[in-house]
């Protein structure tokens, strides 16, 4: 069946004569990812080509360009830019700060040991913990009333700006968890080699350490930019996931539970989608650590 | 102006960032009452009997993921690293694959491949679909995690020493390999436990009775009670990620990866 074909396909290590029972010890493990990841992926991407009778199509895909859904795949694609560029920002600082900053040592494990908790901190509570903070009735926003800065109605925390907020939360901790040993691979003696040919601190920024730690920089935040593409916990407790729902992990979700109702091909179409721009994401983060691998030791 | 003046500046923004949030959601948990600080929020959830059984359920469902985690990750890392060396950036790859396709896809996916079979037709089947789709996001983790460990003892030798003894391969994995990578497991563990019972996608678009919907559902009706929940489920994940760095002290165990 399918599970071993995967397996049998992917068989090139017996180099002896004879056949090799070998590959039998990983079988239960690609059974596995087969059964609960690939086989369901790749019947969802096949069937986005598909209509209801089965003959090839490329309706379902056409129907993406519905406004609706081009603003949902907008909305998330910038939700996750601003929030992988604010995160990656105030990440790759603090990461700074307690790294290669100077600030005494024990600063640096307890953002690191924070930064642990903090990123696996998501979803539901997380949503939670805003309210009490900047909803209606949150602690900020009545101690701002306080002293005269009256929050709402201008700003929501259900808005672009007040998920972009929320989100900004578990991408910190991520760009640091990442960064900080990229920081700390940075050598002493390039600094001192810069130091002692006359460059200034700001000249070895430019010329040397931006340079060299660009790739890692910009790989991060594609990672940043991915896995806020992917949420759907967190959007959903702030945005009640109504039809109207803005983000397309969202669109996703509702499809599920509409499944009478609503188009099948339409939600494999929206599937895919998003696949195809995680896949690319992923590549261009792979391809980044790659580059950035050749100057750092991590 | 010092010249510290910059990273401590970046450092108490982030900080800041971090801590207001927690330091305002504790403090809105105590307000249940007007006109006093007090932690009936907190009594509320804890003698809330759906809350003692979502927990429970997500309790299980996480030691589920974990064993069966263990099972497959365990064997597969030895057994590449023993004999199919080459296959290694394989099997990392696939490990990494969770990545790529996310929580809500990937729940989406296996409700429509799936669906008319026992495996979404009964409650035992969607649990089943469930703890299945936690442990494929487990991998990452575990499968890190255990390689590591594995590469800190000298697999070769033990083996060889195993079966010179007259040991089979169960009697290897489960009496040699498994006790020497425990720690290591552990750690892929915990990081699996934090991620399980907070989760709510999978478990919501399967109609599981988990944690993470239950707190979804609470919010449509408290408003104190959330947040003595968003403290609760902070205080765990906190405890998962301090078990790891405590046993993770002393030995090559490092917290893996990211999210």
């Amino acid at each position: 069946m399918a599970l071993l074909t995967r397996t049998k396909t992917g068989q090139p290590f017996s180099r002896r004569r004879g056949v090799s029972w070998r590959w039998l010890g990983v079988v239960p493990f690609f059974a596995f990812v087969a059964a609960f990841l690939i086989w369901p992926t790749l019947s969802i991407i096949g069937q986005s080509f598909l209509d209801q009778q089965r003959n090839l199509t490329l309706q379902n895909i056409l129907q993406l360009g519905q406004p609706f859904i081009v603003a949902a795949y907008v909305y998330s694609l910038q939700l996750s830019a601003v929030t992988a560029l604010g995160g990656g920002l105030l990440g790759g600082l603090l990461a700074y700060a307690v790294t290669i900053g100077g600030l005494p040592r024990p600063l640096r494990s307890a953002v690191m040991s924070f930064s642990g908790v903090a990123s696996n901190f998501a979803g539901v509570p997380l949503a939670f913990a805003f309210i009490a903070t900047l909803g209606q009735l949150g602690i900020v926003t009545q101690w701002l009333r306080s002293v005269g800065v009256n929050l709402y109605p201008a700003f929501s925390l259900y808005s672009f700006w007040g998920l972009s907020i929320v989100y900004i939360y578990f991408q910190i901790p991520l760009m640091v968890l990442i960064m900080a040993p990229a920081l700390e691979g940075m050598r002493r003696e390039w600094r001192e080699a810069s130091e002692s040919l006359g460059a200034s601190t700001r000249q070895f920024w430019r010329y040397v350490g931006l340079p060299i730690l660009l790739p890692s920089i910009l790989g991060t935040m594609v990672l940043l930019f991915g896995n806020a593409f992917g949420a759907h916990a967190t959007a959903f407790q702030l945005t009640g996931g109504g039809s109207q729902g803005n983000v397309v992990t969202i669109l996703i979700g509702a499809q599920i539970s509409s499944d009478a109702l609503s188009n099948p091909g339409l939600g494999n179409a929206l599937a895919l989608g998003m696949i195809v721009i995680m896949g690319v994401t992923i590549g261009l983060y792979t391809w980044l650590q790659r580059r950035s691998a050749r100057w750092l030791r991590s | 102006m010092g010249k510290r003046f910059w990273p401590w500046l970046w450092f108490l923004l982030g900080a800041s960032y971090f801590l207001v949030p927690l330091y305002a959601t504790f403090d809105f948990s105590l307000r249940a009452r007007r006109g006093e600080l007090t932690f009936a929020a907190y009594a509320n959830v804890l003698r809330d009997i759906k809350f003692v059984e979502s927990f429970s359920f997500s309790l299980q469902t996480a030691l589920a993921t974990i064993v069966v985690s263990a099972l497959v990750i365990v064997p597969t890392a030895y057994w590449v690293q023993l004999r199919l060396p080459r296959l290694r950036p394989v099997v990392e790859f696939f490990t990494l694959l969770p990545f790529v396709v996310p929580a809500v896809v990937l729940v989406f996916s296996l409700a429509r491949t799936y669906s008319r079979t026992p495996l979404t037709d009964s409650r035992e089947g969607l649990w089943v679909l469930l703890v299945g789709s936690y442990v494929v996001l487990s991998f990452p983790y575990m499968y890190r995690a255990v390689d590591t460990g594995l590469r800190s003892i000298n697999i070769h030798d033990l083996t060889e020493a195993a079966q010179s003894l007259g040991a089979g391969w169960p009697t290897i994995l489960m009496r040699v390999i498994f006790p020497n990578v425990y720690v290591s497991l552990l750690s892929g563990a915990f990081i699996t436990f934090a991620i399980v019972m907070g989760e709510f996608t999978i478990a919501a678009l399967l109609a599981q009775p988990a944690f993470g919907p239950y707190m979804n559902l609470l919010a449509s009706s408290k408003v104190y009670e959330p947040s003595a929940l968003a403290i609760i489920s902070f205080g765990l994940t906190w405890a998962a990620i301090a078990a790891i760095q405590w046993i993770g002290q002393g030995t090559q165990a490092r917290l893996v990866g990211p999210r």
